[in-house]
């Protein structure tokens, strides 16, 4: 029995958190196979060939996969179900929205989330946003799971000689269409997998004061988020959050500006490598887990950062 | 159109959890408890509709101890309708939550299902998606902007890139984001009112559910503190020990 991942894209590129996956179900142990399901998805199902470690690419074209519509995947990946022991998406909003939808269909208890591979049926992942750890076994025939593409290192993308196959399509489901999507464009690196995020909270005051924490981003290659209470308060869009309800980031440096530090803020950063805070409330919780603090005005400290990067 | 809003009792969002000594689970006794954060939002655009005329009637079911009343009768205050009380007395898991809530669907017929997107005591984020699934319903899932019209909705999406607008077939269960909106206080003549709100009871039985885990808890533990650090004096400081001592920049 292999174990079938499902490939996170856009129909132009396949998302990175899907390398991470492929890495999960590497430890887990058996054949991989990638399922490509999108509209025209030859140009990825070449690509997910090349992944290091991916035995065989399954590809499912067609308009009814082009957006990732749970009610038209979930019936795909079920009807390849019996063939693999253990069925892996990356933990993303797509991965999120289908594999429920999956694991229901198949009745069977999904596990969310993971961070950690014990053995073929054990796996840990975190609850109460990172406060408690849970190792849990599955006995079910077929594990279905989302893995936090932070807790294990990206596959490598090239290197691989996947076979790749057309698999049919089983239609439209009918009950959802997809309209637009207003996507925030930038030419920073992905939050998710940036080697440095630069983060501000409720302490910027204002979505124009951002701009500062652009300019520090631009010096170090950062990718630049933001609390839950920046967001709330419409300083930056959505995709921008981080934390247990939003994205969930590991760098080799994290700079929270203006961040108290919530325990659902903490749970999105704390497993970064090296975590900077600048907040002038010496008291902010930030600073329990931030391995340089200082304590200082955000508005004059983040712009003297910039220069002093040179 | 009647609306069906599950709640789940859980921690409240301020209390630190601690795990319990033996490392089967977390502390549960002598702990601030509250209805789950997304779940009061799911009830307030339940209310909204209402008041917009979108909704006949709104009907919170939840599953759990006795205790759960009080998280039913939390909503009540809010301005819900009628309650639903599933006694179970263990933890359940997701699937079987989605279960003993299609029976409930099954009975009450609503025409929309609001739920919080995840609980933010297991962070699973699985129950929506689960139940739309089961009743072969569409699914909107962390939804931050919802617009009923006929056999219609038109919802906004928070994903990874940014915001996706969908079109789902009504009847949908549709899972909330944190900015579909911001849930209102219960009044104090409102909390009177809602405990003569009629709250009906149900057995696992009755709805003829297996609820038994499908995974065991092997163990929960603390995760690794992080040594604590240091204060630095200044930005050069700062720079300094980036460069020089972590090396990370």
């Amino acid at each position: 029995m292999g174990i079938l991942v499902f490939c996170d894209h856009d129909n132009g590129q396949f998302g990175a958190a899907t390398l991470n996956a492929v890495s999960a179900a590497r430890q887990i142990g058996g054949d991989i196979h990638l399922l490509v399901a999108g509209d025209t998805s030859g140009t990825i199902a070449t690509e997910a060939a090349a992944i290091a470690g991916v035995a065989k690419v399954l590809v499912a074209d067609g308009a009814e996969y082009a957006h990732g519509l749970a009610e038209n995947l979930a019936p795909l990946i079920c009807d390849l179900a019996s063939q693999y022991s253990h069925i892996l998406a990356p933990a993303t909003t797509t991965g999120k929205n289908i594999m429920p939808r999956v694991a229901a269909l198949l009745d069977v208890m999904q596990i969310s989330d993971i961070i950690k591979i014990d053995d073929a049926n054990t796996f840990q992942r975190p609850i109460y946003a990172g406060n408690a750890l849970s190792t849990v076994r599955s006995d079910e025939t077929t594990k279905i799971i989302t893995v936090r593409s932070t807790a294990f290192e990206a596959a490598l993308a090239e290197g691989g000689s996947a076979t790749v196959e057309k698999i049919g399509n089983n239609g439209d489901s009918g009950l959802s269409s997809y309209v637009k999507s207003e996507l925030s464009s930038t030419d920073r690196p992905e939050l998710t997998s940036a080697p440095i995020v630069i983060s501000g909270g409720r302490g910027m005051q204002d979505g124009a004061n951002f701009a500062m924490l652009e300019k520090v981003a631009d010096k170090l290659g950062a990718a630049v988020g933001a609390s839950r209470a920046a967001v709330d308060a419409g300083f930056v869009p959505n995709d921008y959050q981080v934390g247990q309800t939003g994205k969930v980031v590991a760098p080799d440096l994290y700079v929270a500006v203006g961040i108290s530090g919530a325990i659902q803020h903490l749970a999105g950063m704390k497993d970064s490598k090296v975590i900077v805070a600048i907040n002038k409330d010496d008291e902010a919780p930030i600073f329990q887990v931030a391995d340089f603090g200082l304590v200082a005005d955000l508005f004059d400290a983040v712009p003297e950062l910039e220069k002093e990067l040179g | 159109m009647k609306v069906l809003v599950p709640v789940k009792r859980v921690i409240d969002y301020n209390v630190k959890v601690r795990v319990k000594a033996d490392n089967s689970g977390v502390e549960l006794a002598n702990v601030k408890m509250a209805m789950n954060p997304f779940d009061e939002i799911a009830v307030e655009q339940a209310l909204r509709l209402k008041e917009a005329s979108g909704a006949e009637e709104v009907v919170v079911v939840s599953i759990g101890p006795a205790q759960n009343q009080e998280t039913i009768r939390t909503a009540l205050a809010m301005g819900a309708d009628r309650g639903i009380h599933i006694e179970a007395s263990h933890d359940i898991e997701p699937l079987a939550v989605a279960k003993l809530l299609k029976a409930v669907v099954e009975r009450e017929t609503p025409g929309l299902v609001l739920v919080g997107k995840q609980a933010i005591d297991d962070d699973c984020n699985q129950t929506g998606q689960m139940l739309a699934a089961l009743l072969g319903w569409a699914q909107g899932t962390f939804v931050s902007a919802l617009e009923v019209a006929g056999d219609k909705a038109k919802i906004v999406r928070e994903v990874d890139g940014g915001l996706e607008h969908l079109e789902i077939q009504m009847p949908a269960i549709v899972s909330v984001d944190l900015r579909l909106n911001e849930p209102r206080y219960a009044s104090l003549p409102n909390i009177m009112k809602a405990k003569k709100k009629p709250l009906d009871s149900l057995t696992v039985d009755e709805l003829g559910v297996d609820i038994n885990p499908r995974l065991t808890i092997v163990k929960v533990e603390e995760p690794a503190a992080r040594e604590a650090g240091i204060k630095v004096a200044d930005v050069k400081e700062l720079v300094e020990k980036l460069k020089n001592e972590a090396k990370v920049i």
